[in-house]
């Protein structure tokens, strides 16, 4: 559910990514335009060299496109220095690979500290930060472990609180889940979908359909384009959506999204309403709609 | 399936008012499958008639005398219950299923473009299944204890569901265009 900020986190428009010229050109990305707004998930899916990899690149600056635009946080990367990209990354964004690229000599903490030490802040400051990362993402009791001695599930819960480490607030993440099970996967899916409800933004590709119906919004890419998209909407995906963050705490936060809009039929009911709801209730007729 | 099997495994656990039956029945199941009363009582009467149920006569009061029934399981219905549930449920609607039938037909079909039709069904389908996480996850934020009850395994079996159809609609495309690899 997007925040009401000025700006998109990621602003990715008509843009094309085309290697080599003449006729050995291969083009990755032909024209893909979205927008990752805070408090976004959006997933990416498409069969493999559909352009996936090549938007996530462009999408951290580390690519720049051939015809189009990019802005992260509002700041367009085309035609910018390398040095500058550097600094757009590293103020804004986190970047979560399949392979982890955990230092294996440093703790978890260690690690996580690592960018913002690298970004000139105080050690003291940088690991209270990395501390509270770690806490967000639920490994405060493993901050002193090394990566050798995690699970994978929690050694990608590491390079997830290292990309937010210092309120970095967009995440790209190519194939986070890819050598986890389904379960673990959902998992950190699940994190970085709290993340985003808490107001960061975050670009995930994925393969798998489980982990990308936590996003709001799924863009489907073949031949580097946009196929179809799925847009969950208005609806708030999480606990509560942002007008209801700011009321007082008396459950009404939880109350589920009016009907409409949902299934394009009757809205599907939210949780909890008041003890003595069916968790389920109108969910049969929500689904059988539209077929 | 009726509800007639529903009643019966509900009293399996002990005797039971029909508004009682119909309260456990739909906070199992989360409210998937409404029932209204009327119909409650119709099933418990046939129940009673094919010798699966016995009813406790019922007392004094100023409810009509169905909701003042004890129902209860006779030993026929216990073993109709035990035999319910041994017997695996048979998966019959599937090859009748408007997708499967509607891709088969648009498959050749001069003018229809079968791509088209499997991306619109693509993102209709993800819609469904990221309102099902959402819901799903909705429910367990606001109560860990969640995951543990019945109906969440009625909600999870539409994630299973819904989930193959995409991976289903992901094969459909790669037969299409063998040079797209199925992810
Ligand atoms: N550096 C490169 N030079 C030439 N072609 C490339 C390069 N990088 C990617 N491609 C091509 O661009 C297309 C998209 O690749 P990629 O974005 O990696 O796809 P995906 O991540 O969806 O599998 C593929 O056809 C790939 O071969
Ligand atoms: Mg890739």
């Amino acid at each position: 559910m997007r925040f009401a900020t000025a700006a998109p986190a990621l602003a990715v428009h008509a843009a094309w990514r085309i290697h080599g010229a003449g006729r050995l050109a291969v083009t990755a990305l032909a024209g893909v335009s979205l927008e990752v707004w805070p408090g976004e998930l959006v997933a990416v899916m498409g069969p493999s060299g559909s352009g996936k990899s090549t938007l996530l690149n462009l999408a951290g600056g580390l690519d720049q496109p051939t015809r189009g635009d990019v802005r992260i946080m509002g700041t367009s990367t085309v035609g910018r220095r390398p040095a500058a990209l550097a600094q757009l990354r590293r103020r804004h964004l986190g970047l979560v690979f399949q392979e982890l690229n955990l230092v294996g000599s440093l703790t978890a903490l260690e690690n996580v500290a690592l960018p913002r030490e690298l970004d000139g802040v105080p050690v003291r400051t940088a690991r209270r930060e990395a501390g509270e990362a770690l806490e967000a993402v639920g490994l405060g009791h493993r901050a002193d472990r090394f990566p050798a001695r995690l699970s994978g599930g929690e050694q990608q819960r590491v390079a997830i609180a290292r990309a937010l480490v210092g309120g970095r607030r967009l995440v790209l993440a190519d194939e986070p889940t890819g050598a986890l099970d389904t379960s673990t996967g959902d998992e950190v899916l699940r994190l970085i979908r709290e993340r985003c409800d808490t107001g960061a933004a975050a670009l995930v590709v994925t393969h798998n359909p489980r982990h990308a119906a936590w996003a709001d919004r799924v863009v489907f890419l073949r031949d580097g384009r946009e196929a179809t998209r799925s847009d969950y909407g208005a609806e708030p995906f999480g606990a509560a959506r942002p007008a209801d963050r700011a009321a007082p705490a008396d459950g009404r936060g939880l109350s589920a999204p009016t009907a409409g809009g949902t299934l394009g039929a009757p809205g599907v009911e939210g949780p909890a309403r008041g003890s003595g709801e069916l968790p389920l209730a109108g969910l049969a007729a929500a689904l059988e709609a539209p077929r | 399936m009726s509800i007639r099997h529903g009643l019966m495994a509900l009293l399996a656990e002990g005797d039971g008012y029909g508004n009682q039956l119909r309260t456990s029945f739909e906070e199992r199941t989360g409210g998937t499958w409404p029932l209204n009363i009327g119909q409650v009582y119709q099933t418990l009467d046939r129940l009673v008639r094919d010798g699966l149920v016995t009813t406790v006569e019922p007392g004094d009061g100023d409810l009509p005398p169905q909701a003042r029934t004890l129902y209860g399981l006779t030993p026929t219905g216990r073993a109709e219950v035990v035999r319910w549930f041994a017997e695996p449920v048979s998966r019959a609607p599937a090859p009748r299923d408007e997708l499967s039938i509607k891709l088969a037909l648009a498959m050749g079909l001069p003018g229809v473009d079968v791509t088209a039709v499997l991306d619109a069904q693509r993102a209709a389908t993800m819609r469904t299944l990221q309102a099902l996480t959402s819901l799903r996850h909705r429910h367990l934020a606001a109560d860990p204890a969640s995951a543990r009850k019945p109906w969440m395994l009625v909600l999870e079996r539409l994630v299973f569901d819904t989930e193959a159809e995409l991976r289903w609609l992901d094969h459909c495309q790669a037969t299409l265009d063998p040079t797209e690899a199925p992810r």
